[in-house]
């Protein structure tokens, strides 16, 4: 038996993160966050040439052909390096769920160019997840009357909508009758728009419903839940190593036990949240059985895990973390983002309890 | 235990409640400093006793005799009816109550008034870059050159510098006495050339903070609060106001209450959230909390009246009342789900993006004033009696 990453996994780990150390720094994520918040195109080519945005594109259409599980971990890079991409939608979503409902021709319309990255995907799934409010969208007639809230990249080429019957569609941004908003919010790594329909086009994944609808928002919770855990290695990292450094009453901070303890007890929270996701990243594709029940958990859980982590590791930076200078504030608002997009722990929770006939 | 306040107090508490109802049109809601609107509540407030009460007329206060329960319930009923009290911010919180305390009868006359009518606005230039917890290690230095101070060095994590119109400054003016002894207290304006304030955005993206760099400034000799080499004192004079101060579970209060309402509001798929028993205990667990730190505030405020000892009681206020605060707009968050996610002007938001900026705000206050270890520092030592951590004189290796 073996239970951890594999070699390939940490070789695409190590890739990935290298580049995005080196040409997705935390200058350019603020470059970006100031920005209108179109595609950081300097980013996306290089994860363009990793072969990383066509993870889960199968081979005959261009991409790795890879599993959810590969794709998750390359989501803890992007959350580590807190990177403004539209991965989860593009990379991960959209292709899985293209290529389960999808028929041949709209696979070949839309997955050879996801896997060559000249045309991205936002999400239009909120409806599906404890939606609020009174939102949502119905197609008939092959036309989407509604409004989809909560709906990521604004600036994307194409939205895939589940509308209130748990059925796909993909949605072109230049349709007619399309209103798009943005929805300004705390996380300015990923931007959020409100898409309002009324008889508006829209292409239709015939093979859709609910079987797959969950299947594509465990992988998306699960992917989530990878992108918090990077973000939250990344802040006890950064803790770890400023209270190496800060002196306070002549002696460096790391040295009062309160400090040691408060990142001890930070990775004590991490590691166990690790094991708990990679299990959850194998069972989407190897144990589907059990992949929904640990997708709620997973995502649950780090969500908790990655809040007490961004509140702890700012306190250990003193005023440093509340001020802008150091930036830690990008990864505290990413894992406040996911722990509220697509479902929040309560509800994960409840679903989790309703997977095991727990709940009514 | 004799819980009633008295006759004449609940008279009291029901003409404040008239007077806020008639009132609360004119009450600022988010009004700049030094606005008419803000400076005017101030003046009505000051003229009805409900600010300021006890300082003395000369002063531009109320001058009414100390009474605790009437603070009291001042407190309660500006927080019961969420409508703003008297003004707050650095000078009035901090500055007056220290030079009420200790100040030169001159600058009593000279700065209470103008500072509690909102026409003067202060900022507290305690920290700097190597002195947070660590304050008494600070070296903004002060030299005496003739009937001036010439002021050098720098302060960072002001808060208002830029609006401010004076600053109260803890600096080096000792330099061979030992490091607590070496500090004086100045008072001096803003605008004293020398003086360069340069902006830092913190983690809601508001403005808030400072650094402030000073260069030759030189300071008129008596703008000093008590004498050389007591600034140290002076200071923790002030400290003690400000942590009252921080996370006061009045506020706590107001803010709750419009919780409670944001959850009959909001709704997951056709349920309230206050529907849903899970949100509704937490917001049961968090209330619970909020009347501990209320009644502790009553337990605090009695021992004042009696002479009895309430060390601990006020030793956790704002360690706790910090820490409750940012999980109650926490809990605001969750309840409202990817909307509790919008922040920046929109018609997506809620209550103008307040949950998400005091989520923010109150981990920033949990960190600023003394950060909860500080606190759970002093209330071990203090409070607990526990052996202090042994000191370093010299810097310790970063290798220890
Ligand atoms: C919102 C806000 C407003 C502020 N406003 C002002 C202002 O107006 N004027 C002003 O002068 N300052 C202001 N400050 C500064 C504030 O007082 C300092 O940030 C605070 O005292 C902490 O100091 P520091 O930032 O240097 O952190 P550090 O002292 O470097 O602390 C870093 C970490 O080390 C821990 N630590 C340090 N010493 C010990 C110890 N002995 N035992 C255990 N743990 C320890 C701390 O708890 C913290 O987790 C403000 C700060 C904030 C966040």
């Amino acid at each position: 038996m073996d239970f951890g990453l594999s070699e390939l996994q940490l070789s695409m780990q190590e890739n990935v993160n290298r580049f995005l150390a080196e040409e997705a720094s935390l200058d350019r994520v603020r470059e970006f966050a100031a920005s209108d918040h179109s595609l950081a195109e300097d980013i996306w080519t290089g994860l363009v040439n990793l072969g990383v945005v066509g993870v889960l594109v199968p081979e005959e259409y261009g991409g790795l052909g890879l599993s959810a599980m590969d794709a998750a971990v390359i989501g803890e890079c992007l959350g580590n390096h807190v990177t403004p991409v539209p991965y989860l939608a593009t990379c991960v979503v959209a292709p899985r769920a293209i290529a389960l409902a999808g028929t041949d021709s709209q696979k070949d319309e839309y997955l050879p160019k996801i896997a060559d990255g000249s045309k991205t995907i936002g999400l239009a799934l909120s409806e599906a997840c404890a939606a609020r409010g009174k939102n949502g969208a119905s197609v008939r007639n092959g036309k989407l009357t509604g409004t989809a809230s909560f709906v990521s990249d604004p600036h994307a080429d194409y939205w895939l909508l589940a509308d209130r019957d748990a059925r796909l569609h993909v949605i072109a941004n230049d349709a007619r009758n399309l209103e798009v908003k943005v929805m300004p919010q705390v996380d300015r790594t990923r931007p959020l728009c409100e898409l309002a329909f009324s008889n508006t086009p829209c292409d239709s994944l015939p093979n859709s419903g609910s079987t797959v609808l969950q299947h594509v928002l465990d992988v998306a919770w699960t992917t989530l839940a990878f992108d918090t855990l990077g973000a939250a290695q990344s802040m006890l990292d950064q803790a770890v190593e400023y209270a190496m450094n800060r002196e306070q009453f002549n002696r460096v901070i790391a040295s009062f036990q309160a400090v040691k303890h408060m990142c001890a007890e930070m990775a004590a929270e991490i590691e166990p949240s690790r094991s708990l996701l990679w299990y959850a990243g194998y069972a989407l594709d190897e144990a589907p059985d059990d992949a929904h029940l640990h997708a709620c958990h997973a995502k649950a859980h780090m969500a908790e895990v990655g809040t007490f982590v961004a509140k702890t590791a700012t306190v250990v930076h003193g005023g440093m973390g509340f001020t802008d200078l150091l930036g830690l504030h990008y990864w505290f608002k990413r894992i406040g983002f996911n722990r509220q997009y697509l479902g929040g722990p309560e509800w994960l929770r409840e679903q989790a309890a309703i997977a095991q006939n727990l709940a009514a | 235990m004799d819980l009633s306040y008295g006759p004449q107090y609940d008279t009291y508490r029901q003409e404040l409640r008239e007077f806020i109802e008639t009132h609360r049109d004119q009450a600022p809601r988010n009004a700049p400093l030094k606005s008419d609107a803000a400076k005017s509540w101030q003046k009505l407030l000051i003229d009805h006793g409900y600010t300021a009460r006890t300082i003395p007329k000369e002063y531009g206060g109320h001058g009414g005799d100390p009474d605790l329960l009437k603070a009291r319930i001042i407190g309660e009923e500006f927080a019961r009816a969420q409508v703003p009290g008297g003004l707050g911010g650095q000078g009035i919180s901090m500055l007056v109550p220290t030079l009420l305390e200790l100040g030169s009868e001159e600058q009593k006359r000279q700065f209470i008034p103008p500072t509690l009518a909102g026409e003067m606005v202060w900022c507290q230039g305690y920290s700097e870059p190597n002195a947070g917890s660590d304050l008494a290690s600070l070296r903004t230095s002060a030299t005496l050159d003739g009937d001036e101070w010439v002021v050098n060095g720098s302060k960072i994590w002001t808060s208002t510098a830029h609006l401010a119109d004076w600053i109260f400054c803890l600096v080096r003016t000792e330099s061979d006495a030992p490091k607590h002894q070496g500090i004086s207290f100045l008072l001096f304006r803003m605008d004293t050339p020398g003086i360069e304030i340069s902006p830092l955005v913190d983690m809601t993206l508001a403005p808030n903070f400072n650094e402030v760099f000073f260069t030759d400034v030189r300071v008129p000799k008596e703008q000093i609060v008590g004498k050389r080499g007591e600034g140290w004192y002076v200071a923790n004079a002030i400290l003690g106001h400000e942590r009252d101060s921080l996370g006061d579970p009045n506020a706590t209060l107001s803010r709750m209450t419009r919780l409670i309402e944001l959850m009959k509001e909001e709704t997951i798929g056709n349920e309230r959230i206050i529907d849903n028993p899970v949100y509704r205990d937490r917001l049961m667990k968090i209330q619970a909390r909020v009347m501990s730190l209320r009644f502790n505030d009553l337990r605090v405020l009695s021992s004042r009246l009696n002479n009895t000892d309430a060390r601990l009681p006020r030793m956790i206020s704002k360690l706790q009342g910090t820490e409750l605060r940012h999980e109650l707009e926490g809990l605001a968050i969750d309840a409202m789900g990817e909307t509790g996610l919008m922040y920046g002007a929109s018609e997506f938001l809620r209550d103008g993006g307040s949950w998400q900026n005091q989520y923010m705000y109150f981990l920033g206050l949990i960190i600023g004033g003394g950060t909860s270890q500080i606190q759970k520092n002093i209330i071990s030592e203090r409070g607990l009696g526990m052996p202090k951590e042994p000191k370093f004189e010299q810097s310790s290796s970063k290798t220890n």
